[in-house]
């Protein structure tokens, strides 16, 4: 789990291009969007991609990506249960 | 009918254009037939969490239209108006390469958003938070224009104040390479400085974003005042002398009363020729600058002409660099522009002391 | 100031029909043009519904009757076919009589050209007469040259889903400052793999009949068409003995400011153009009798359009988004439904809102059902974009 958790970082400071974030600086538990890191509805389109291409899950619902997206914790949690690839 | 003048400007180009407070005092005389702009510290102008999904185009827009707004002493505007003959072209690459090589699959939205033609424009609004009317014009070599021209009609009916326009186009690899395909970017090495001796096909690409603040208020920071723009579709070019003479006509002027034209010929053999029959005739004695072979081409490399004839009649100095041909003048009062490109979409410019 | 603009011609071809007449028998008729992608080779097929144009790209070249060595986009293609009804349609012998200009409007350009040919383009010389086709300005050219106007003002807008609205308005406003006499306005935008994918991408698309306004509305359907107004000056109307279809009576154009996709919670675009708009055209809101809402069927669009209809208008007036009929057509939507309040005005009709069951849980707007005889003088016509672009049109029976 913590070396999921560790990719997500990596890729979320890539596929996001958050140039003034590295991934040591984000908490495991810290808010994606909104007050926290500041991510909006696109970041969670990216993100949606980012769940196909690199763990075969698919959404067909954007709004499905809220609970999901919500923080580091969450996304590895949803990831490490459905996860195809 | 209100007067028209430009308040403020911000230029960023293939050339050390960014800082107002020179005038091509050192000038880059390239010999690629691809030339980058000039980046600038877009950090300075756009927050980290702002720029990481902005394409080129958007960053040159925003650190140009901000310059020109500081310059003008404003904050915002009534209405932002836009020409761009391409619009963010690097991530409508980006987004078709992937549609084709990924197949319709992983397609995130970021670059699609950006393609859209508009995006430039809306982003300024959204970065100086103007609600106001906001047009983007996408009618290749007279797309600055059109914004210009929609400007014109606001301030002079006063159903705006103040105003932001500009031309912003980008290079993108794919675009540049079918260009170099089809002969519309020269094939051979040309020496920037003898852009115009070379006489042979296609023309230098170059990217660029120049904005303006233009009013219906003369301010102390006003460069010139504008006093007309026209745009033709298509002409013949023994029609030239006749639009022009009708065009400055419509201004109550002469060919007697230029001070100088600025010619947008960009040493493309094929289309050049309809500079030469104005230079040739009735503009014969008229002293002729001319830019693209700093500015390079675009669609909008035109607006890097009116961003010139505006610093030239504000300094009232000619840089020695952009002199094709005639004495230069000692007083310099009437400036006249005329651009076209591949022999569509001329435009006239009349800009003028104030 | 203060002049009329006359609409003395229109065109159209768009998804239920390829001109005037087809289109006013298919709102008539409450028959949508919505179907499964025909023509264009994606893999989206069974996910998605359009709004296609009957057409092949070689019927039309034929209806235009162009030398095979032509190398226009289906854009410029459909922008012809229906710059040409407008101006016949306006008994317009010849054109460059007044001085008379083009405002056209185009979102994909050459895009479904450059698509098919992206990496030929760099090795086939057969179809690298397309390379100059790509850019959005060239559909404009073309439609110019199959209306033979030379030597003037043409120019195009490419502001998103707004576009021909800004180029009827911009159209409008020429008239008016005495710049032009006569200026065909409207927009062109054929379906393309990029825009398919585009739209799926941001995840508004439909897998089904769009429902605009309705609580469980999945998205939009795109579309393609194109759609010309031909405008013209009091002096113009009055010398050649015009009869005019209606008057553009009022414009409004304001910037969201809010995202670059999404629109306000509170619509605050969408009302600054209502209410610039009813400004230009000296009315209040109650005298609008009809509401042509930009209404996409998209979460967001509707719900902003919306809550601004409730800001605008203290008691809602009719409305309906003729969006399920024709698709989404992007940059040629606000001219395709300038046609569609043209006509509105001159048969006097409200037209049904396809597709629609449960009200928002938002507000209470229920959008018209039926096809619905009343009278009418006003009609307003909203087009909202991409980048915040809102505008509103009015057009109406009085100068």
């Amino acid at each position: 789990m913590e070396a999921l958790k560790q990719e997500l970082k990596e890729s979320l400071v890539e596929q996001l291009n958050l140039e003034d974030i590295t991934p040591a600086e984000i908490a495991d538990d810290d808010m994606l969007f909104g007050d926290g890191l500041g991510l909006d509805s696109i970041d969670a389109l990216e993100l949606i991609v980012m769940l196909d291409k690199t763990y075969g899950i698919k959404l067909t619902d954007p709004k499905q990506g809220r609970a999901i997206f919500e923080s580091i914790n969450t996304m590895s949690a949803y990831i490490a249960e459905h996860r195809t690839k | 009918m209100e007067k028209v003048y430009i308040n403020g400007l911000g230029s960023i180009s293939a050339q050390n254009t960014f800082d107002n407070s020179e005038f091509l005092n050192t000038v880059e005389f390239y010999t690629e037939n691809v030339i980058p702009a000039i980046d600038v510290n877009y950090k300075a102008f756009i927050s980290p969490a702002a720029a990481r999904r902005m394409a080129k185009g958007i960053k040159m827009g925003i650190a140009a239209s901000r310059t020109a707004l500081q310059e003008a002493n404003l904050e915002n505007v009534d209405a932002i108006i836009t020409g761009t003959g391409m619009g963010c072209v690097r991530d409508s690459e980006k987004f078709l390469s992937a549609i084709l090589d990924n197949d319709e699959q992983y397609l995130t939205p970021t670059p699609f958003i950006q393609s859209t033609h508009n995006t430039v424009g809306g982003q300024i609004a959204l970065d100086i938070g103007c609600k106001g009317y906001n047009f983007t014009y996408v009618h290749a070599s007279v797309s600055f224009e059109s914004a210009l021209l929609d400007a014109l009609l606001q301030l002079k009916l006063k159903e705006s104040h103040s105003i932001l326009i500009g031309g912003v186009d980008e290079l993108a690899p794919h675009t540049i390479e079918i260009h170099k395909a089809v002969n519309h970017i020269k094939s051979e090495v040309v020496e920037a400085s003898k852009l115009l001796e070379n006489k042979s096909k296609g023309a230098v690409f170059s990217e660029g974003a120049n904005f303006f603040v233009i009013s219906n208020e003369k301010s102390e920071t006003s460069y010139a005042e504008v006093v007309g723009v026209k745009l033709i579709n298509t002409l013949e070019a023994d029609e030239l002398e006749t639009e022009l003479k009708a065009f400055l006509k419509e201004q109550n002027l002469s060919m007697q009363d230029l001070s100088t034209v600025v010619l947008g010929c960009n040493g493309d053999v094929e289309f050049d020729g309809f500079y030469d029959v104005l230079v040739e005739n009735s503009l014969k004695d008229t002293p002729q600058l001319y830019y693209k072979h700093l500015s390079g081409e675009f669609h909008t490399a035109s607006s890097f002409g009116f961003w010139l004839a505006a610093r030239v009649l504000k300094s009232q100095t000619i840089p020695k660099a952009v002199v094709l041909k005639g004495d230069m003048p000692s007083e310099i009062k009437n400036v006249l522009l005329y651009n076209q490109y591949r022999g569509q979409n001329h435009s006239f410019t009349l800009l003028k002391s104030c | 100031m203060g002049k009329g603009v006359a609409i003395t011609g229109m065109g159209i071809i768009s998804a239920i029909g390829n001109n005037i007449d087809e289109n006013r028998e298919a709102l008539f008729a409450g028959k949508t043009g919505i179907g499964r992608v025909v023509k264009i080779n994606t893999n989206h097929k069974n996910e998605i519904m359009v709004g296609e144009i009957a057409y092949t790209n070689s019927q039309l070249e034929s209806l235009l009757q162009l030398p095979e060595t032509n190398n226009y986009s289906r854009t410029a293609l459909l922008g012809a076919v229906a710059a040409k009804e407008a101006v016949e349609s306006a008994c317009i012998s010849d054109i460059n009589e007044y001085k008379t200009g083009l405002i056209s409007a185009t979102s994909v350009g050459g895009m479904d050209m450059t698509e098919k040919y992206y990496y030929e383009y760099l090795e086939d010389k057969t179809v690298q007469k397309y390379i100059e086709a790509h850019h959005a300005g060239d559909s404009t050219q073309k439609i110019a040259e199959q209306l033979g106007l030379k030597n003037s003002l043409v120019t195009t807008i490419s502001t998103a889903c707004s576009s021909a609205a800004n180029a009827i308005m911009l159209g409008a406003r020429l008239i008016k400052s005495g710049k032009l006499d006569r200026v065909i306005v409207g927009g062109a935008d054929c379906l393309s793999k990029f825009t398919i994918n585009g739209f799926k991408s941001l995840m508004i698309l439909s897998d089904t009949y769009n429902t605009p306004f309705d609580e469980n509305r999945k998205g939009l359907n795109l579309g393609e068409a194109a759609a010309f107004l031909v405008l013209e000056s009091d002096a113009v109307v009055k010398a050649e003995n015009k009869n005019v279809l209606a008057y553009l009576k009022g414009y409004g154009n304001a910037n969201d400011a809010f995202h670059q996709t999404a629109s306000s919670e509170n619509g605050d675009g969408a009302t600054l153009a209502m209410k610039q708009a009813l400004k230009v055209a000296n009315l209040n809101a109650e005298a609008i009798d009809y509401v042509n809402a930009h209404g996409t069927a998209t979460g967001n669009n509707d719900l902003s359009e919306g809550k601004a209809f409730l800001r605008v208008f203290n008691t809602m007036p009719p409305f309906s988004s003729t969006k399920p009929f024709t698709g989404h057509t992007l940059a040629a939507a606000g001219g395709i439904e300038a046609v569609f309040s043209v006509l509105a005005l001159q048969h006097n009709v409200l037209y049904p809102n396809l597709n629609y069951k449960t009200p928002m849980s938002a507000f209470n707007l229920v959008p018209e059902l039926e096809l619905k005889e009343k009278p009418i003088t006003n009609i307003l016509s909203n087009s909202l974009g991409f980048g915040g672009n809102c505008s509103t049109l009015i057009f109406s029976k009085q100068a």
